[in-house]
């Protein structure tokens, strides 16, 4: 497996097209991966801000009961912080399992 | 790809051993569920044969300890990485319940629900905060964390921002101050998980509180001095379970009993609506209207005898003296004469002491006064501006909660000990799902226990009390956990004439829903279990702040393994016992700061962990003024706006409460840390280097 300390101790022309495709790699799937950090962390900011900020608007909505607001931020706000951190662990698989085939289609 | 026929050979190998690791590790806690089962089936049946209680709770405190020591000495290691980080191999479902015992603490198992009963809407600010700042973790901290794969925070620090030559001078400053801070935030929390062990124990057993806290501190120094981090783990999953048990059985027998419907979460919104109704008769009701009128009168006659002070002070010590020498002249009964020995010794020593108190007194009444808020109400207020004010500290409490949670040191060690980067974002996934299992019931316990007490015990006769409340106005004299006492004289019990410490409510929730005192114990035992099991991370936490960071990195770097391993073993021991020492004073003042330490410690610490990782041109300087100024700015708002601290609440910034002093904090410090970096010469080539190796996929 590639590392990055891995360089062998003379340089290949081969190797050091390898490891510029390896720099190239771990560019792309830092890019995608903080892409993917922001618009998670936009919408557990929107969530909790939009919770907080607009409760007493909504509380007059109901659902099953509960009013709106107090549901958001008793279990709805919790669940989606749920959710997001489930949605990052399985994208963020995805972009290691790329990650991966590229490499491994160009070795 | 000549190797990879083998490779592939050996990767599958390893994961079908991690699968068969995992199998086995979940048959083991599945027998430990049933054992527990069995167990509580038969302290019930012992109970219905006429045992005492206070057995069933010396039952109760004796198997569960000898059963965290046992674990402890079972996996028992002097191994580094065993001792520190577990051996790296905690599969992510475990891992995520051990993090979830690590983190629901005494103040959430026992305190949480009480302050939702107590303040209604406001106290969600809690359930959000706590659980939105595993997203901070999860999504900035903890997988780098993982994928640098070393010991402690302050290491991840003192490389990140240490320089390229070898005596690493920078790197030992930052790592001062991340102990420094780890410390600081750990310790006054371990206080308080000790002080909560000693009061439970000293309820439930009759011993008394100081032999409480030895006892707990036996069972915390047996698994982790023996066995580090990986006997706290597997200690942690075994407390969890306990933790899960105690809460949820009496709060489905709640929601069965006032919803018909065993899921509490879904069942407490029919509840609510009811609930509702109940508080809007009780708050026109004309005779909690009188009783809150006595309230207020009490309240209005502290206020004159402020206004008239001093003279006021020497007018009450003249007449209480006055009322001790008329009880002695008339040969008063021996009751009389010691209650009034007992005014005239409780008076106040002086005018400003009497001020001090008086005002105490005379908040306190007027708090009484005040009719019932609607639970599910947000920000109530009687203008916009107050109702504002609510809303914004509302906001301004969740952020820190989630900054702190996102740089509490025992929490965030955690995601070095699973197997791989992968397995910790699961690991966070799980820590938050198990979190959730007991802090969505939290709300709901809040709202039965409430709908119970509103419709079933007020309204009934001083002659008829149910036995809990008795019993737990017994329990501890000094600061009653709940008091009843007949204001208006009419012989029914008015809302307002009940004063409950939000403390009992979880402990007392078997008894109110009328289930037998075995579950009582159980809730008890899950109440040890929360404490203890936090109180092991914590301890440990700090220990390795100081064997590893301090003396294995600072003091002597050519230590041994095996002189590691002990010298921690031996910091741990005394920790642990200057914590309990701490905790036996009864200190009431760090008691009142953990709500602090997260604040502290978002300031601290989550602007220095977050620039490490995604901004490449932090460096030293930055980190360590961006250290400095998030802590010095979050201390020097709690000692300006708390009174307890000798502050003012007039002096607070935008009418924020001190305990939210982070929402101040987190960016000051993350501005002096930009600010400061960018004046400095950016970080040596080294850094960038670990920067691309931490945000490279494995």
């Amino acid at each position: 497996m590639p590392t990055d300390s891995a360089a062998p101790a003379v340089p290949a022309p081969d190797a050091d097209l390898q490891r510029e495709r390896i720099v190239a790699a771990r560019q792309r799937h830092w890019e995608r991966a903080r892409r993917l950090v922001a618009w998670l962390l936009a919408l557990w900011l929107a969530t909790s801000f939009g919770t907080v900020f607009f409760a007493r608007d909504l509380a007059h909505l109901s659902v099953f009961g509960w009013p709106l607001s107090f549901y958001l931020a008793a279990q709805g706000a919790s669940l989606t912080y749920l959710a997001i951190i489930g949605a990052y662990a399985w994208r963020m698989r995805a972009l290691d399992r790329d990650f991966a085939r590229q490499l491994g289609e160009q070795a | 790809m000549s190797g990879a026929a083998p490779k592939g050979a050996a990767k599958a190998d390893v994961k079908a051993g991690t699968r068969r690791y995992f199998l086995r590790l979940s048959r083991y806690y599945l027998w430990f569920t049933l054992c527990f089962g069995l167990f509580l089936a038969a302290l019930g049946l012992l109970e219905k044969e006429g045992m005492p209680r206070q057995w069933i709770g010396y039952l109760y405190m004796f198997a569960t300890i000898v059963l965290y020591a046992a674990i402890g000495v079972v996996s028992r290691t002097s191994n580094v990485s065993e001792y520190y980080v577990a051996g790296r191999r905690v599969p992510a479902l475990f891992n995520g319940m051990a993090t979830a015992a690590d983190w629901i603490s005494a103040a959430s198992f026992i305190s949480l629900a009480g302050t939702l009963y107590l303040h209604g809407f406001d106290a969600l600010a809690y359930v959000m905060g706590w659980t939105g700042g595993y997203c901070l973790v999860a999504l900035l901290i903890a997988p780098y964390l993982r994928r640098f794969a070393q010991y402690t925070i302050p290491d991840f620090l003192a490389a990140r921002y240490g320089d390229a030559d070898g005596s690493n001078r920078r790197g030992q400053r930052v790592r001062a101050l991340a102990v420094l801070a780890t410390i600081v935030v750990s310790f006054t929390y371990v206080v308080a998980q000790i002080y909560a062990v000693g009061l439970i124990a000293s309820r439930f057993t009759g011993v008394d509180f100081s032999v409480g806290i030895f006892l707990g501190l036996a069972s915390i120094l047996v698994c982790s001095f023996l066995g580090g981090m990986r006997a706290i783990t597997w200690t942690q999953v075994a407390q969890y379970i306990i933790i899960l048990v105690a809460f949820l059985i009496p709060t489905m027998w709640l929601s069965m009993k006032f919803a018909g419907n065993p899921v509490p979460q879904v069942a407490y919104g029919s509840v609510l609506p009811k609930l509702a109704l109940r508080e809007a008769e009780l708050a026109i009701d004309p005779r909690e209207e009188e009783v809150r009128a006595t309230f207020r009168a009490r309240a209005d006659e502290y206020g004159a005898r402020l206004a008239g002070l001093p003279r006021s002070w020497e007018a009450g010590k003249v007449e209480a003296q006055r009322r001790l020498d008329a009880a002695r002249s008339r040969n008063a009964s021996l009751g009389e004469i010691r209650s009034a020995e007992r005014a005239l010794v409780d008076y106040p020593r002086s005018a400003e002491e009497a001020a001090r108190i008086w005002a105490e007194r005379r908040a306190a009444n007027l708090e009484r006064a005040r009719p019932p808020e609607p639970h599910a109400e947000p920000f109530p207020g009687d203008t916009r501006e107050e109702s504002s004010i609510r809303r914004n500290n509302f906001l301004a409490l969740v952020f820190c909660l989630m900054f702190g949670t996102a740089a509490l040191p025992h929490v965030l060690m955690r995601s070095y000990t699973t197997p791989s980067v992968h397995e910790t974002r699961v690991s966070v996934f799980w820590t938050l799902f198990f979190i959730l299992l007991i802090y969505l019931t939290m709300p709901a316990l809040a709202v039965l226990a409430k709908y119970d007490i509103y419709t079933a015990l007020v309204g009934s006769d001083f002659a008829s009390l149910p036995s809990w409340v008795s019993y737990w106005a017994n329990v501890d004299k000094a600061n009653p956990l709940i008091s009843i006492v007949d204001i208006n004289g009419d012989g029914v019990v008015q809302l307002a004439e009940i004063a409950i410490d939000g403390d009992v409510l979880t402990l007392a929730t078997p008894e109110i829903g009328g289930l037998p005192y075995v579950i009582s114990g159980l809730v008890a035992a899950g109440g040890l279990a929360a404490a203890l099991s936090t109180a092991d991370g914590l301890l440990l936490a700090i220990s390795n702040a100081l064997s590893h960071d301090i003396y294995f990195k600072i003091v002597d770097p050519g230590a041994s393994t095996q002189k590691r391993v002990t010298i921690s073993k031996l910091l741990l021991l005394a920790v642990a016992f200057i914590a309990a020492y701490a905790a036996s004073q009864k200190p009431a003042d760090i008691l009142s700061l953990v709500g602090a330490a997260f604040s502290l410690a978002g300031s601290t610490m989550f602007p220095a962990l977050v620039a490490g990782v995604f901004w490449k041109r932090a460096n030293h300087a930055g980190a360590v003024a961006g250290m400095i100024a998030g802590f010095g700015v979050c201390l020097y708002y709690m000692l300006h706006s708390n009174p307890i601290l000798g502050g003012s609440a007039e002096a607070a910034w935008f009418h924020i409460a001190p305990i939210s002093a982070g929402v101040f904090g987190v960016p000051a410090g993350l501005a002096v840390l930009v600010v400061v970096s960018l004046l400095t010469a950016p970080p040596p080539r080294e850094s960038a280097g670990l920067v691309d190796h931490i945000r490279a996929p494995e």
